[in-house]
């Protein structure tokens, strides 16, 4: 092995790649065969980059060489950048050798297109079948499926990877049209429709057959840059709520974009990364999927973008102050759940202990409920309640003079910088 | 009232027969120490346990009776953990389950329970932080061998993870800070206890690496610094996800 070079490739071709967010090595219950290497089970995360993101996946392209010229990718054909390729045996030697040493979960393969999709394609599932088939591995590989690959190898690619993902890249169609004239929406979603009825068509197999063959376990996710053309905050959980609803996706993930190129039709090169609202929008993101609420709850036409000071839960409350307060040894779960400063885990422990005993504030503190944020939505076991008539407005400034955000930290100490 | 004084050899079956002892004998209060009893004159009244086996089984069948197996678990590893201080909470535990009707595990305002539960959380974290931040370093002979000290002893409980996961490798996970390891010899596991002080120096242990180990170190070095997005640095975040005193161990971060 050429020590020097591989590791020329593995700096080319993993800086290259880091910009998708998704590291997610959970869902998939892949089992060892065999006393062969590894499983797959609740995800782990082995490290953290300095940006605090956390390190699950050898996240590599296969290469960066690319015909397609999409403003907002480093890979794009026109930037002057170095470009590499790994061999197959490469990739496979690496991450074997990585995930016995603990080092990751398994692999999350993309690549740029060189040739054509299905030739890409192809050497993605090759690398996939290597490791599944010569080395016994059975830890997580997660694999980028090309738009306008066939379906042969959309097919193969399932039988191998633990999960698959098409990128949308923009939230909507015109922002692609923009930005990534070359490709089309449509070839995105083609994917993802063969992908879902496929793992409909195998989890309806695997209850008739217990040997049916696995298809993408962790099921598939997208990825959508924010930040880089002037979608609103509606926009983009609406559409994520679509394809929650219509793909069975298991993620959408949102990346605050970075700036990397000078473009007239992008943000400027000194612009700052959003990171604050792609924290909100993951916090959206959640409350969809765990919290019961509605896409219009959290965004809609008189409010098309989240609030920044506060989380979208606080924002939704103070918007409807006739929901509450509820009674917290009284109210159904659901409700619970809607109430600022409690969350899931919190919610469930209020559940099961009021059977014991009506909870009083010390109780809700000790069970891991914000108070500072909580008591002006709820009364329980104690005399004490806020009993001021507070609009949302007011609620929102005692919150805010009481809390520092961390980010709003961040920001004053990034705007010191410059 | 006089406090009770009761020491015991820090085994779970040790506590339980101090349970049962108390329980026999009704004293109230009660304070539990670990340790070998010395005739000191510093404890007035300080009863020494001897674990009992019809003891611990009869403390046992009652809690059963009371918890589910997946509480009785959590007990067990509440106390396996060995966290300094933690004992009286874990022995209020155990006489809030036998003083109440009901099964009180979810009983969170009480707070034992809630207590126990958060013992139990911080355990959990550190298990998953070890699954997480074990290095395996390839030696000469093909056995992977990673040093870790955990905060809590959570060695135990890493057994099932590794042993379904690195099934075709031998590997080696030593706690330096409880000074036994554990060993999975390709069949099997077992924990080992080694004098690595005088008979294996550091200089040995570097010759024993493989001849690729450093290959694969930097290139792990390399990839873990080009996956970085400069712009997003936030070092806080980063700190609090990788603790500084889990750095010396992690290939990446020495």
């Amino acid at each position: 092995m050429n020590e020097d070079r591989i590791t020329e490739k593995l700096n080319i071709l993993a800086d290259a790649a880091k910009y998708d967010v998704s590291c997610a090595s959970s869902g998939s219950e892949r089992k060892n065969k065999d006393k062969g290497l590894g499983n797959a089970s609740n995800g782990i995360c082995h490290s953290y980059t300095e940006d605090g993101r956390c390190v699950s996946l050898l996240k590599i392209l296969l290469t960066n060489h690319c015909i397609f010229d999409c403003a907002y990718c480093v890979s794009r054909k026109n930037n002057d950048i170095k470009r590499a390729a790994f061999t197959v045996q490469e990739v496979v030697d690496l991450t074997i050798n990585f995930y016995r040493r603990n080092y990751i979960e398994g692999l999350f393969l993309s690549s740029g297109i060189f040739k054509d999709a299905d030739y890409t394609m192809e050497r993605l599932v090759h690398v996939a079948k290597k490791l599944r088939t010569e080395h016994n591995f059975n830890g997580y590989i997660h694999l980028k499926s090309i738009p306008g690959a066939s379906v042969e190898l959309m097919r193969e690619a399932g039988l191998y990877a633990d999960r698959l993902s098409v990128n949308l890249e923009m939230p909507t169609e015109a922002g692609l049209k923009l930005l990534a004239p070359d490709k089309n929406r449509q070839d995105m979603i083609d994917p993802m429709h063969f992908l879902n009825k496929e793992i409909i068509r195998n989890t309806e197999e695997k209850k008739l057959f217990k040997n049916a063959p696995m298809f993408a376990p962790a099921g598939q996710s997208t990825q959508v840059i924010v930040g880089a053309t002037s979608e609103s905050d509606q926009q983009v959980l609406q559409s994520a709520n679509y394809f929650y609803r219509n793909f069975n996706l298991k993620r959408v993930y949102y990346s605050g974009y970075v700036p990397v190129l000078a473009d007239k039709r992008l943000p400027a090169l000194n612009t700052t990364v959003p990171l604050v609202r792609e924290n909100r929008l993951y916090q959206a993101d959640w409350l969809m999927r765990f919290y019961g609420f509605h896409v219009n709850e959290i965004v809609n036409s008189q409010n098309p973008l989240l609030d920044l000071d506060i989380d979208p839960k606080l924002s939704w409350a103070i918007r409807n102050m006739q929901a509450f307060p509820i009674d917290i040894n009284k109210a159904d779960l659901q409700l619970i759940l809607r109430v600022p400063g409690i969350g899931l885990l919190s919610a469930q422990k209020i559940v099961a202990a009021r059977k014991f005993s009506g909870l009083g504030w010390e109780q809700l503190k000790k069970i891991g409920v914000a108070i500072n944020r909580a008591r002006y939505f709820i009364t329980c076991k104690s005399n004490e309640f806020e009993r001021r008539d507070l609009t949302g407005q007011n609620i929102k400034q005692f919150i805010m003079a009481q809390s520092q955000s961390k980010y709003i930290q961040n920001t004053q100490t990034q705007l010191k910088l410059f | 009232m006089t406090m009770n004084t009761l020491i015991y050899d820090g085994t779970f079956e040790g506590l339980l027969t101090a349970v049962f002892e108390i329980y026999e004998r009704k004293l109230y209060p009660v304070k539990l120490l670990k340790g070998e009893w010395r005739n000191s004159a510093l404890f007035e009244e300080v009863i020494p346990i001897v674990t009992n086996e019809v003891r611990v089984n009869r403390v046992l069948r009652g809690l059963r009776k009371k918890l589910s197996a997946a509480g009785v678990q959590r007990l067990y590893i509440s106390h396996m953990a060995e966290i300094a201080g933690e004992d009286c909470n874990v022995l209020g535990f155990i006489r809030h389950v036998f003083d109440s009707d009901q099964n009180i595990e979810e009983d969170y305002s009480n707070k034992y329970v809630m207590r126990l539960s958060e013992i139990l959380k911080m355990v959990r974290r550190e298990k998953h932080r070890m699954e997480a931040f074990v290095r395996f370093q390839k030696l000469n002979d093909g056995t992977f061998y990673a040093a870790i000290e955990p905060d809590f002893n959570v060695l135990p409980l890493l057994t099932k993870h590794f042993k379904s996961r690195y099934a075709d490798q031998k590997w080696m996970i030593y706690d330096i800070k409880r000074k036994y390891g554990l060993y999975y010899d390709l069949h099997d596991t077992q924990f080992i206890e080694m004098g690595f002080d005088e008979m294996h120096k550091p200089v040995d242990v570097i010759a024993a690496y493989s001849e690729d180990e450093c290959v694969y170190q930097n290139l792990w070095k390399n990839y873990f610094n080009s996956v970085n997005i400069v712009s997003r640095k936030n070092t806080r975040l980063h700190v609090r996800h990788i603790p500084r005193r889990y750095w010396r161990h992690l290939t990446e971060k020495i």
